[in-house]
């Protein structure tokens, strides 16, 4: 039976035997103007839910009855026991009615209420005076023969003939009648004048179908529900002790009761739980018409697609995801569909389709919302993300396109170009998503340009009990939700996984993808990483919304059932906890709020871990000879090759079908523009299928693509050159990993991709070993590649960001023999920075100074010489950087 | 609860049920004796196995599980600003239930419970450290020493406590 009747029908009987007995207490108090009232609205609410319902005969005489209310409250009509007799009737039509309905599920097409009706309305005008009950029972009769299901005869219920028991159906009814059938089917002999019409009909369908739906189904506080369900909670925690002490007692007598006990317990617990399921089918009720609604506002076709409605979560859960999942399928029907025009344009069926799928997936319920639509607007977001200043140009430049979706989840963003009655409003994807979060949930999201969008949400079937990963840190316990947790992986320095650092920075090789990591020891401030560094840890890999990272502990117990409990109000405000829970053990631990978890180590992002890695390399001053990350690849003949992981921006694997030639160039659409690509190895073929892996390097907006066959691994290895480079694009070979590496010079490719990025110059220089240079330049990207170059020149750089901080050098007395500097930099530009040093008492005074900037005209050369460098070059110029090096070293000797 | 002055033992226990308007569980905290209303305690409990919580504010030892309830434990030392006792292993702590959750107060010792004559009972001094102001009730005198009463609303408010 459909579930919206089921209701109506359990409704209506208990609002029917609320009538019964207030229409009796109406007639002994016709002045009670509350009671009127209360009556007035059942009747009303009756009436309203069959209209809805599109029971139109019910309607009607709930309409007519309700006229009569009507009359009584406004003082219009005087309540007498012909007119409650005249309700009554109505009111046991409607029970007949619905009783039929029950059985059959659609009302019943024979006889009309047409007597009733007209009873009723002559009675609301004050027609019907004399004697209304004989003019309603002589037709009621009629009714009665008519109809399949015997009905009540109305001219029954008078007070007086039952004492104050006017129920002659309904749920007491019923369940005298339940008791009658069970020991004598005989009418119930407690109401010895009430027609024996009334009990045969009851005794008879309860002999037939067993209770009747309204019967079966009562409604029970949801607080009672609540109450029930923390007790069982109690009574699985008790058990888990329980089963805990038998674990570590051997033939004990209790094992056989407690196996019992716990396996009683488990169904109780499911019991229970199950009363507070409800199919998710009513959160979407309302859908339907909401995107018909919106389909004609918006004049698109649209076909909403509901599957799995029956899927069953915990109703706590339910009414926290409707909101969400209204907002979604929304956002789906009015940015995701696209007009019937545009969509045959682009070769799709006019009538957009939203879909939404629930199923159940080990112990969750996964949500898919999806469309046919257009996808995410990239651009669109872009611009938006740029107009609000959430990030900058070249910041944007550097996210992949999943962290710049991710934008739509941030508050107040919205990409809907003007702002509907829909959305657009800018409320929105960040409530969503902070409303899922909050019950535990994840919602992962994936858009195709031109296919449509589709999200994803994952929940957890119930709040009260988890199932969590215990693990120990510094040897306190933690609890993990399981719902993060995607797999556990054990490092250690012998094993193929282990913890290497990027800068003090944790993070892991897994499966050719770099796992940023977080230290639960540093984050919940536990003690220092002393253990951790031997390189032995349990890192539990988990998902955070979008982001993927490894969370480091010491050890990782058993998954166990918790109870979550709130903490304590005043320990909420720390943040790192969603709740806390006792164990079997009787322990009490805290279960770890991920999201914060990850908000307290940084917006960690997977896709960002490479591009993060180098900004924070960069941020650090490096000191000369400190190790540094390599990429390790293949490409073309001959040895593996290396490029400082620092400089590449991301590694992408590009669908070779998509690559174009521009003047037989290859290059391929990337982020809205054309990425150049080069192959490492000149004249090699490029494949025309497949996927090709490429290196993305980027500086500011610009992007170039190094295609190479194979990405190895990273390394991170002291950078030694032993060869020089006797060829275009090798700085040289070194030892890496034990085998011989070239390192690949980027710089040789970049100028390639761009004639403008550097000057085309380019070769390695003899250096001289002994040499310390400093390195100032704001551009991370500049430093790191000017760090390998005059590394591999033969010189010891130490690199810093700005001129301040190369200041803080020169305070610590760190002795160099040579600085190279930029000269637009944030804060101290160049001229100022290199006038200090030869201006005061400086160590660095006489040290030779040189000068790099992209704007190398005559007037600069002149104003830098004026100021003191030692010599100016152009930035993209290394070979004059280098020979000016050189030649200046050479003569001065040590300078220091 | 020898070491307890032991003045108005006679008068602690009183058979009227509403003269637990006056009693007081008492407790010592660095010498100094406390009281809390006795309706307010819910247990007593020796030293028990604490749970740390990490970021938690200083105060805050950790949780305990008392009989299936999670209890926050607080130091009453560090509350007070007094320094921690060296061996803390024999601390005892009273049991207090405030805005439906427990909370352990982790005392050096809790002592008998005394019915005290609302005569002899004073506001605060003036002059006190305000960190006590903060958490007193107001003092009994009793005999030899002096009785603080502790606000337990007011001890539990940590953040206050923090931002001052």
């Amino acid at each position: 039976m459909d579930d919206l009747l089921r209701d109506f029908l359990t409704e209506c009987s208990e609002n029917i035997a609320t009538l019964d007995v207030e229409l009796v207490r109406l007639e002994q108090n016709p002045n009670d103007p509350d009671l009127i009232g209360s009556i007035f609205r059942l009747v009303h609410t009756i009436k309203g839910t069959c209209g809805f319902l599109g029971l139109p005969r019910l309607e009607h005489l709930a309409h007519a009855g309700e006229n009569v209310l009507g009359k009584f409250r406004d003082h219009e009509l005087e309540v007498n026991e012909v007119a409650v007799d005249l309700i009554l009737a109505s009111i046991d039509r409607i029970k007949a009615l619905l009783s039929y309905l029950e059985q059959h599920e659609v009302e019943s097409p024979e006889g009309d209420d047409e007597d009733l009706i007209v009873s009723l309305n002559a009675l609301a005008e004050g027609k019907l005076g004399g004697k209304p009950a004989a003019a309603a029972a002589a037709p009621q009769a009629e009714v009665v023969a008519s109809q399949p299901p015997p009905i009540q005869s109305t001219d029954a219920p008078v007070p007086d003939e039952f004492g104050f028991v006017p129920v002659p159906a309904g749920n007491m009814a019923a369940l005298e009648a339940n008791m009658n059938s069970s020991g004598k089917p005989s009418p119930a002999p407690e109401v010895p004048k009430a027609p024996s019409v009334i009990k045969p009909a009851v005794d008879e369908q309860s002999a037939k179908s067993g209770a009747s739906v309204a019967d079966q189904s009562i409604r029970v506080n949801v607080d009672q529900l609540e109450t029930l369900m923390t007790t069982v909670s109690e009574l699985v925690l008790t058990r888990n002790q329980l089963l805990q002490i038998l674990r570590g007692q051997k033939d004990s007598a209790f094992a056989a009761p407690l196996q019992r006990l716990n396996q009683v317990t488990s169904e109780l617990q499911e019991g229970v739980m199950k009363t507070r399921m409800q199919p998710i089918g009513n959160a979407w009720a309302k859908l339907p018409r909401i995107v018909r609604d919106l389909a004609h506002e918006l004049n698109k076709k649209i076909d909403l697609q509901m599957i799995g409605a029956d899927t069953e979560l915990d109703r706590q859960v339910l009414e926290l995801i409707k909101d969400p999942l209204t907002h979604m399928v929304r956002n789906s029907a009015d940015h995701g569909i696209e007009l019937p025009a545009e969509r045959l344009r682009a070769g799709k069926p006019e009538t957009g389709i939203v879909t939404l799928n629930a199923y159940h997936e080990g112990g969750h319920i996964i949500i898919d919302i999806s469309d046919d639509g257009k996808g995410l607007a990239l651009d669109k977001i872009r611009a938006k993300i740029l107009e609000q200043g959430l990030a900058s140009d070249s910041e944007l430049a550097a996210m992949s396109e999943q962290q710049i979706m991710q934008f739509i989840f941030k508050a107040g963003f919205s990409t809907a170009a003007q702002v509907t009655s829909v959305s657009g409003r800018g409320v929105g994807m960040d409530v969503v998503r902070t409303n899922i979060e909050r019950i535990g949930g994840t919602v992962d999201f994936k858009s195709v340009k031109g296919k449509g969008s589709s999200f994803s949400i994952k929940i957890p079937l119930t709040l009260a009990i988890v199932s969590a990963l215990i693990v120990e840190c510094s040897g306190e316990r933690f609890a993990i939700p399981q719902i993060s947790v995607v797999e556990l992986v054990k490092a250690s320095p012998t094993s193929e996984h282990r913890v290497e650092m990027i800068n003090e920075t944790p993070v892991l090789r897994l499966r050719n993808r770099l796992l940023p990591l977080v230290s639960l020891r540093k984050t919940l401030r536990l003690g220092d990483d002393a253990i951790q560094a031997n390189g032995n840890a349990f890192i539990v890999v988990v998902q955070v919304g979008s982001s993927t990272l490894g969370v480091i502990v010491d050890r990782v117990f058993d998954t166990e059932e918790i109870v979550v409990k709130p903490v304590a109000p005043i320990l909420r405000n720390i943040g790192a906890f969603s709740g806390n829970t006792i164990l079997g053990d009787g322990s009490v631990i805290m279960i770890l709020d991920l999201n914060a978890i990850v908000m307290h180590a940084g917006d960690v992002n997977a896709h960002a871990a490479q591009a993060q890695a180098a900004a924070s390399t960069a941020a650090h001053v490096d000191h000369s000879g400190s190790k540094q990350s390599l990429l390790l690849f293949r490409a073309g003949e001959g040895a593996q090759k290396a490029v400082p992981l620092a400089l590449v921006a991301r590694l992408e694997e590009i669908d070779r079908a998509t690559i174009e030639y521009s003047e037989g160039s290859p290059m391929v659409q990337y982020r809205g523009k054309l990425m150049p690509l080069v192959p490492v190895a000149s004249g090699a073929d490029i494949l025309k299928e497949g996927q090709q892996a490429v290196l993305v390097f980027a500086d500011k907006d610009k992007h170039m693509g190094l295609m190479v066959d194979e990405i190895l691994d990273i390394v991170e290895e002291r950078l030694q050159v032993d060869l020089s480079g006797r060829r275009p694009g090798a700085l040289g070979t070194s030892i890496i990993s034990g085998k011989a590496t070239d390192v690949v010079d980027a710089a040789y490719y970049l100028s390639q991709a761009f004639q403008n990025w550097f000057g085309e110059e380019e070769g390695a220089f003899e250096g001289d070993m002994s040499r310390r240079v400093l390195l100032v330049d704001d551009s991370p990207f500049f430093r790191n590649l000017l760090t390998p170059l005059l590394t591999v020149a033969g010189y010891a750089v130490t690199s810093v960001e700005s001129a301040s901080e190369a200041l803080k050098l020169e305070e610590e007395g760190v002795v160099f023999d040579a600085i190279v500097s930029d000269i637009e930099m944030p804060g101290m530009n160049g001229f100022d920075f290199v006038s200090k040093l030869r201006g005061g008492e400086s160590k660095w005074s006489k040290l030779p100074i040189f000068a790099m900037s992209s704007h190398a005209t005559p007037r600069d050369l002149e104003r830098g010489r004026q100021v003191g460098f030692t010599d100016y070059v152009a930035k993209f110029n290394r070979e004059a950087l280098l020979s000016a090096l050189h030649e200046t070293l050479k003569q001065g000797g040590v300078a220091a | 609860m020898s070491n307890l002055p032991t003045t108005t033992t006679g008068t602690a226990l009183v058979a009227a049920s509403d003269a637990t308007q006056g009693m007081f569980v008492t407790m010592t905290v660095a010498h100094q004796i406390f009281g809390i209303p006795v309706l307010k305690v819910q247990d007593v409990l020796g030293p028990q196995r604490i749970a740390r919580v990490p970021l938690a504010p200083a105060e805050v030892l950790g949780s305990l599980n008392l009989r299936g309830r999670i209890v926050t434990a607080v130091d009453a030392r560090t509350r007070l600003g007094v320094p921690a006792l060296e061996d803390c292993t024999q601390s005892m702590s009273v049991v207090v239930e405030h805005d439906g959750e427990l909370y352990s107060i982790v005392v050096d010792k809790v002592g008998e419970v005394m019915s005290l004559p609302e005569t002899d009972y004073e506001r605060n001094p003036a002059t006190l450290d305000p960190r006590w102001q903060e958490v007193s009730n107001g003092i009994y005198r009793l005999q030899g020493t002096l009785l603080v009463v502790l606000d337990v609303a007011r001890f539990l408010r940590l953040d206050q406590a923090r931002a001052a």
